[in-house]
């Protein structure tokens, strides 16, 4: 029962240990930016990675998103003839839902892990200690400019996303399930408010730099060779698709209450 | 203390340890300004360790390390950064910037360290490419697309581009073939010498080491166990010293088969 318990506890200090490390390595990330050098071309080539080249996965996965949920709704809400909801439905589980969450997991798997394997490539290869050695601090040069980044370009990427979702749907509700194409749009401007896609961008944005973050630390932390790369690059996705889940959960208990 | 005794380097009892392996054991060494040190040492033995502790990549637990009479252990923010304009390092890969062309490479510390204006950093980056036997046209590739030698020419450039006073070369002959690695050791003499810069360089070739050093220091089991000038290398009288330059299996050192 002791042995238990002393495992038990051994793995909460090591949770609370690397939070711990990981809320440091965020807080000297961000304090460095508080005075120069600044690199603001970094910053735009991350956003041009992370917002630009994630757009044709984003876009497509938004765009099934919205059609499943189109038909999914149907066959539900037309047993108590509710069909009406659909356009409803569909626009707000993609603003305030799935949206974020989508476009998350999807950069999560693109952006996160070329973060990490960049990064710490960078790291076995000593490069990041020659930056330091170059009087450059590798926290402002490297992690900064991509926390930045992350947390700008994703609420523009959910609201292109929120656009081609509802668009899904609506193509499945007009050419498939016959709806009325002006009632189909009509009922999706209805009941949507402004705060539904700001809270959305909001998640977007956490979303945004929660992925950015680990992708940097796991990467900054590499060890080893090839293989230490891509365990942290594993690390890194892995970590970042369950603090999205998380966050999502908290995030709307807090906006939406 | 008198200023020109004062050691460009002084470490004294410098203890680090990566978990249960303790791998520096109180290192004590001098190296005086306008002087090349060379550290021998098998390999695991904590040279890259030692130089990355006197660098401020790695904090000792244990001790004290002094450049010109300050102490470097636990410095940080705009002291360490001012610091860190007085080292240039060669790492052992090269540790080139993927990303960027090579006179980028060679630029980056005058650019992103110093704030110097890109069209005056790439004049002195091909400079310090013709310095290190390398054209202009060479600059414009990346550095994937360059031999091992030239990647170490490039590395050496960029180690010496903002003219520092002291430079760290870390195993910078590794890997080479016997004739690139003699390009390489005059290339250092020779950009030491002109630069008049203090010199600390780690290997396990002794004949780079007798070519750059103008003293040699042997690191074994986490200590210093000998040093002395250079000419006195092969009549040490250490047996330590004297199983590792005449590349000995028996003797007082034992190697391990097995990491710890």
């Amino acid at each position: 029962m002791i042995t238990f318990l002393a495992s038990v506890g051994a793995i909460f200090l090591a949770f609370l240990a690397a939070t711990g490390r990981l809320f440091l390595f965020a807080a000297r990330a961000i304090l460095a930016g508080l005075t120069p050098p600044y690199y603001p071309r970094l910053v735009l080539r991350e956003i041009v990675n992370i917002g630009y080249f994630s757009l044709p996965v984003v876009g497509l996965t938004a765009l099934f998103t919205g059609m499943v949920l189109a038909l999914q709704s149907y066959s539900g809400f037309s047993r108590f003839n509710a069909e009406s909801a659909i356009a409803t439905v569909v626009v707000l589980s993609m603003t305030r839902e799935l949206g974020p969450v989508i476009a998350g997991l999807m950069v999560a798997g693109r952006v996160g892990a070329a973060m990490a394997a960049e990064i710490g490539t960078m790291r076995v290869t000593d490069q990041i200690d020659a930056l330091a050695t170059l009087s450059t601090d590798p926290l402002r040069y490297l992690v900064l400019p991509r926390l930045v980044a992350g947390l700008l370009t994703l609420p523009a990427l959910v609201l292109v996303a929120d656009v081609i979702g509802v668009f899904g749907g609506y193509l499945v509700s007009t050419y498939k399930l016959g709806f009325e194409p002006v009632a189909y749009l009509t009922h999706t401007r209805q009941f949507l408010e402004t705060m539904d896609v700001v809270d959305g961008l909001i998640k977007a944005a956490v979303f945004g730099f929660i992925v950015a973050l680990m992708g940097c630390y796991h990467g900054y932390n590499s060890r080893g060779g090839a293989e230490g790369v891509g365990q942290s690059t594993t690390y890194a996705v892995v970590s970042a698709s369950i603090l999205i889940l998380v966050f999502d959960y908290l995030l709307t208990a807090a906006l939406f209450d | 203390m008198n200023g020109a005794a004062t050691p460009k380097i002084a470490v004294r009892g410098v203890e680090k340890s990566f978990g249960a392996k303790r791998v520096l054991d109180g290192v004590d060494i001098d190296c005086a300004a306008g002087e090349s040190l060379v550290i021998i040492g098998g390999s695991g033995t904590g040279k890259s360790v030692l130089v990355k502790c006197i660098l401020g990549l790695l904090r000792p637990e244990a001790g004290s390390i002094r450049i010109d009479g300050m102490e470097t252990v636990g410095l940080g923010g705009a002291a360490r950064a001012a610091l860190m304009h007085k080292f240039g390092m060669l790492f052992q890969g090269g540790a080139l910037f993927d990303s960027l062309r090579v006179w980028e490479n060679v630029a980056f510390g005058l650019i992103q360290g110093r704030g110097m204006e890109r069209g005056k950093a790439r004049t002195i980056a091909i400079e310090k490419l013709a310095a290190v036997g390398l054209g202009p046209e060479v600059g414009m590739l990346r550095p994937a697309q360059l031999s091992g030698g030239m990647q170490k020419r490039v590395a050496l450039a960029r180690a010496i581009a903002a003219e520092p006073e002291i430079i760290f070369f870390d195993e910078p002959t590794t890997g080479l073939d016997p004739i690139m690695a003699d390009v390489i050791n005059r290339l250092i003499v020779k950009c030491v010498r002109e630069l008049g810069a203090t010199a600390i360089s780690i290997t396990h070739d002794m004949t780079s080491a007798k070519k750059i050093a103008d003293r040699i220091a042997m690191l074994h089991q986490g200590r210093i166990v000998w040093h002395g000038p250079t000419a006195d290398i092969d009549h040490s009288g250490n047996p330590f010293v004297d199983q590792f330059v005449h590349g000995r299996a028996d003797g007082p050192i034992q190697m391990e088969v097995r990491a710890a």
